[in-house]
């Protein structure tokens, strides 16, 4: 990097931002920055007595855009105005603002000083983690829209959508189970206070009319601890009953109200001190768990979404012509990218160049190709449909969009989720055993003594946990799919997982899926290109993001493009174009309408230019490394097949790989290839099919699983339940074997939480365990059950060398 | 003995107003963010000549 109009001879950084001053260095008050904006933001905080600002972090400044003006006039709009703030009345208005450039605590310092700046600003507060500014200004003299553009005259643009903000309702949810928490808290620890006699058995202060009274207290306290604090469970319990089925909350509910009402009774007739402090520990230790399950829960939970989303990766042209792949991740806003034909849209974008007919399927269920104008905006998640166009990125995107995209209904396949089902059956009977069990306990201890008999009904409702078996399954399946991810594996949702572990068939497509683009050797047979018929060549091929046409543009030098009109691609055949008023074909033999020459041994590609033959690309195939070590690993457990497109040429090479036993078929259509996985599934095999993605589709979709294999993971077919990254295909056999596993380590917890609830069972029939004490290990049973599986899948994981 | 009633009564009453202090600083939004806090005590105190913050 070097300046180059500068005065001074060695390189500057900006006082403000931190950049280096590359096309000019401006000084003012003996310091160099690198932009008008930056030397503006300092002279404004300068002025306003705000330097403070430079001092708590070295070059805090954010360089504000260049031109401010017109943007932000849509907020004069009082429409616009009413739904964006928080509060309005005669004085002041609220409103919370993103400001994602928040980074350091001179952000913090200075936006909350924000008064200083402006006088009708009555106060500024900012959340640090949320990047939120909460504003409090007078709106008569200060308009929203030149709060705005004060805010990014000094580099904190706010960020502003309209889409609903769902962060604050996940607060408000937890807020009423902390104020349920701290409700049954108090009671507990007061009631416990008031219940010291019982403990001590000071018999003396309870002839006296103090026992009267603490029961009475008791009895206060505990009222709201039943009504507010447990009234998650009273209401599910009550909507259980309504619809006539037995939930989980059921035995609590019954366990809680039969405590409740027994002490009422016992305080009232004075034949005891009741049990309200256990009822009051029951339901702080429940809530307690619940608040550390839901904590729990959100880390997990955060994490398994957030990893095992593929990483689409996407061409970008740089500012020296060049084209690079980088993953959409790192796209800025501002990018240029090149979409080819039947490539995804990763991000929200602006048309720069090209016809684009994108095709929204995806988003929208409509797959008739859409014609978009320069300039417009196209969202992600569309296809293009035709020739390769250039787009300006205008947002940045999560992965999680596009996987969001990927489960979507129009995808989904009728298989049976068999875990969620078992789940199901379980939680029903469970619940009515447990119920059977306690009030056999309770007539059993009735006539032996009541207090046992309470003690035993209470425990044995609040002990038996069939939460931990509701949990097993998806903590256990959300972490493969997190492992899965981490080693490049990347499943559409965790039904894949049970899937995987019952294949019994493997059915292999050759061309993209054996073979690797990487080391083919390609040479050209034909009649030699001039410049002309060379960049019509090339500019047709790379429209198309086929394999072959991607393996044939590499070779390709000494080019410059032109452009192509009408370009159209067939499946599996070719694509075509008008060039300079001249007809290119590239494609198969049929498609290009000639016989074939092709000597038998390689996949061919013919040339022809307005109806005359110009040549072949012969390209020969290169098979992944390991291929052999994968098919014997997988020759053990599975059946293997292998369907091609393409002619049988190969057969010799490829018996060196399978052995004789397994199928070859070849000069396959993709109809065909949906044919034969029907077949074999009518068998009673269950299938995978390990294609390419690209005419391979409807297979993919008819077979149990389906897994695309892919290089760059450019074109995404969303009818995969799988994509697998080509540098991790000698893993292969141990996916299978590791999906196996974990569907063991789901029968193991499942075992686990059995044996404990019996273990605790057993105990609280005879008696032995209070209800406090069954309270507390409820949610240590679940949390165990969490923390088992966990340990066991990523044990097994390094065990088995998947990680 | 019979102070005992006056003295659970106050003892009560001192553990409501505990109780009312959490209710009220939860719904205030006191626990909304727990990290900013961290970061604004090391500001520097300067003398406040303009109007006091207000909510």
């Amino acid at each position: 990097m070097q300046a180059e109009k500068t005065h001074t001879k060695q390189k500057t950084t900006c006082y403000h931002c931190g950049e280096d001053c590359l096309e000019e260095t401006l000084v003012f008050d003996s310091k160099s920055f690198c932009c008008v904006g930056c030397k503006s933001v300092y002279e404004i905080l300068n002025q306003n007595d705000l330097c403070n600002y430079y001092d708590l972090e070295k070059t805090p400044g954010i360089s504000p855009p260049k031109n401010v003006s017109k943007k932000h006039e849509y907020l004069e709009n009082q429409e616009i105005v009413e739904k964006l703030i928080d509060f309005k009345d005669d004085e002041r208005m609220l409103v919370t603002f993103y400001l994602p450039q928040v980074h350091c605590s001179s952000c913090v310092w200075l936006l909350e000083n924000l008064y200083k700046l402006n006088p009708h600003v009555f106060s500024s507060r900012i959340n640090f983690l949320k990047k939120e500014l909460k504003l409090s200004f007078n709106y008569h003299q200060l308009s929203l829209r030149q709060l705005v553009e004060l805010l990014a005259s000094i580099g904190y643009e706010p960020e502003i959508n309209f889409s609903d903000t769902s962060k604050d309702k996940k607060y408000k949810i937890d807020r009423s189970l902390v104020y349920k928490l701290g409700i049954a808290g108090f009671a507990f620890g007061n009631i416990m206070m008031l219940s010291l006699p019982e403990y001590f058995g000071l018999d003396d202060i309870k002839e006296l009319s103090f026992a009267k009274f603490f029961g009475y207290i008791n009895i206060l306290l505990s009222l709201p601890v039943l009504i507010y604090s447990a009234s998650d469970y009273l209401k599910s319990a009550w909507v259980a009953l309504k619809h006539k089925t037995i939930n989980i909350d059921i035995p609590i509910v019954l366990g809680v109200i039969a405590l409740f009402f027994r002490s009422v009774y016992e305080i009232v007739s004075h034949q005891g001190a009741g049990y309200l402090d256990s009822l009051a520990g029951l339901i702080f230790f429940m809530l307690l768990g619940k608040v550390f399950q839901q904590k729990t829960y959100a880390v997990l939970s955060f994490e398994r979404d957030y990893k095992s989303y593929f990483p689409i990766s996407s061409t970008i042209i740089k500012e020296n012509g060049e084209e690079v792949s980088i993953a959409v991740s790192e796209l800025k806003k501002g990018d240029i990218i090149l979409i080819r034909n039947n490539e995804i849209i990763p991000v929200d974008a602006e048309l720069v160049a090209g016809e684009a007919k994108i095709d929204n399927s995806f988003v929208t269920g409509e797959s008739l190709p859409v014609e978009i104008k320069v300039g417009t905006k196209i969202y992600a998640g569309g296809k293009q449909k035709g020739e390769a166009i250039k787009l300006k990125v205008l947002k940045e995107i999560s992965n999680s969009y596009l996987t969001q995209l990927w489960n979507d209904e129009a995808f989904t396949k009728q298989n049976q989720d068999q875990f969620a089902g078992i789940t199901n059956v379980i939680s029903k009977y469970f619940t009515l055993i447990i119920i059977a069990i306690a009030l056999g306990s309770l007539f059993y201890w009735w006539n032996i003594d009541k207090k046992i008999a309470i003690h035993a009904f209470t425990s044995v409702l609040i002990i038996a946990c069939p939460c931990a078996l509701a949990l097993s399954a998806p903590f256990t399946f959300g972490n493969v799919l997190r492992i899965f991810g981490r080693n490049k594996f990347y499943l559409k949702n965790a039904t894949v997982i049970e899937q995987l572990a019952k294949i019994s068939t493997i059915v292999f497509d050759k061309t993209g899926t054996l073979t690797q683009a990487a080391n083919s050797s390609i040479s050209y047979i034909g009649e030699e290109m001039n410049k002309d018929k060379l960049n019509a060549v090339a500019s047709l091929l790379r429209q198309s993001s086929h394999p072959l046409s991607k393996l044939v543009f590499a070779t390709l030098e000494n080019y410059q493009l032109v452009e192509t009109k009408e370009f159209e691609e067939v499946l599996g055949k070719g694509i075509v174009a008008t060039v300079n008023g001249k007809t290119v074909k590239i494609g198969s033999a049929n498609f290009v309408e000639t016989t074939k020459e092709d000597a038998a041994t390689t996949s061919v590609v013919y040339v022809k230019i307005d109806n005359k033959l110009l040549g072949r690309f012969q390209l020969e195939n290169a098979y992944r490394k390991n291929l052999k070590t994968v098919i014997n690993q997988l020759q053990q457990y599975f059946k293997l097949h292998l369907v091609s497109g393409d002619n049988d040429s190969e057969q010799k090479r490829l018996l060196v790989y399978f052995s004789k036993e397994n199928a070859f078929l070849f000069n396959q259509t993709p109809e065909q290839k949906l044919k034969y996985i029907k077949e074999l599934q009518q068998q009673n095999e269950k299938v995978a099919m390990i294609g390419d993605g690209l005419n391979d589709a409807g297979a993919l979709k008819q077979s149990n699983v389906g897994i695309s294999i892919s290089e760059d993971v450019n074109t995404f077919s969303p009818a995969c339940d799988a994509i697998l990254d080509a540098e991790v295909f000698e893993k292969l056999p141990l996916f299978f074997k590791y999906a196996k596993t974990s569907i063991n380590i789901v029968i193991a917890s499942f075992v686990v939480s059995f044996l404990y609830n019996i273990v605790g069972l057993s105990f609280a029939v005879q008696g032995l365990m209070s209800p406090v004490l069954a309270a507390i290990l409820m949610p240590l049973s679940s949390i165990t059950v969490v923390v088992f599986v966990t340990l066991a899948t990523n044990l097994s994981a390094k065990l088995m060398k998947v990680d | 003995m019979s102070v005992l009633f006056i003295l659970i009564i106050v003892s009560l009453a001192v553990a409501i107003s505990f109780l009312v202090a959490f209710v009220w600083s939860v719904k205030d939004g006191q626990y909304e963010d727990d990290y900013t806090p961290s970061m604004r005590i090391l500001f520097d105190d300067e003398k406040k000549e303009t109007k006091h913050q207000s909510k």
